[in-house]
């Protein structure tokens, strides 16, 4: 006995598939994560390239174990940090700001303090090695 | 006089095309995921006002630096003098590398300066301090 096959044609339903698609969109809407990386930018001294700059025109910045800072030789609060910088670059564009910290101090402190920096458009700025 | 309308206005959004554009919405969130591939370590970011965004995830390695003073790169602890070699690599594999510091507020700047020594023998120059965004 034949059995007689019923056979509707073979067609992938199409009506459903904008469902599917997004079920599929918002599950990668979903799992996108768009955060940016995000920081204060700083380029290195390349290893051996030492220059020699005149005493005049450097700024010395040192930031003690406890978190304060010292600006050309005076105790400087850090809020007023930007101001002085600014001030001292007025008189001397060519100035170049040595900033360095104690080894116990708090990195905390220092992003403060280039921060600061960053604010009084300072752009030469040196890291001194720590001692 | 009285204009008569002529053609009657069909008020329906056409749906034919829908999965086309859903589809090509599906695709671009597709391409941009990133699935996060390294975990790092437990840190709170230091907060400063003026900051850069870096410009892209592909020219990006990360350090991560704990509070207790671990080196984390790519899932793997390190020590400050191992920092050297993995940087070095991935300098050469990448010339537009910019290395991302991820440390702790509280971690010590001992530390961060050796990083910095590293990464100045391992000529990867392009440093980034990741902050959050201060807020007045």
């Amino acid at each position: 006995m034949a059995r007689e096959r019923r056979f509707k044609g073979g067609e992938i339903p199409t009506s459903s598939m904008a469902d599917i698609a997004f079920l599929l969109l918002i599950f990668f809407l979903v799992t996108t994560t768009i955060d940016m990386d995000k920081g204060l930018g700083m380029v290195l001294p390349a290893e051996g390239e030492e220059l020699e700059i005149n005493k005049k025109n450097i700024l010395n910045c040192l930031i003690n174990s406890s978190g304060k800072v010292l600006l050309g030789g005076e105790p400087v609060e850090l809020a007023n940090l930007s101001k002085k910088v600014r001030q001292k670059l007025a008189e001397n564009d060519k100035l170049v700001i040595s900033v360095k910290a104690h080894s116990a101090s708090g990195y905390k402190d220092y992003v403060k303090v280039i921060d600061q920096l960053k604010q009084a458009n300072a752009t030469r700025i040196s890291i001194a090695e720590s001692d | 006089m009285k204009f008569n309308r002529k053609t009657q206005l069909d008020s329906e959004i056409p749906t034919a095309s829908m999965p086309d554009i859903i589809f090509m919405l599906l695709i671009f969130f597709m391409v941009t995921t990133v699935l996060r591939e390294y975990s790092g370590l437990p840190i709170s970011l230091p907060k400063a006002k003026r900051i850069e965004k870096l410009k892209s995830k592909r020219h990006t390695a990360h350090v991560w630096v704990s509070k207790d003073g671990l080196i984390s790169i790519e899932d793997k602890i390190y020590k400050a003098d191992g920092v050297r070699h993995i940087m070095y690599e991935k300098r050469v594999e990448d010339p537009q590398l910019v290395v991302s510091l991820k440390a702790d507020e509280r971690a010590k700047m001992g530390l961060v300066s050796d990083i910095h020594t590293e990464l100045r023998k391992a000529d990867a120059l392009k440093l980034n301090y990741s902050s959050k965004t201060a807020v007045d």
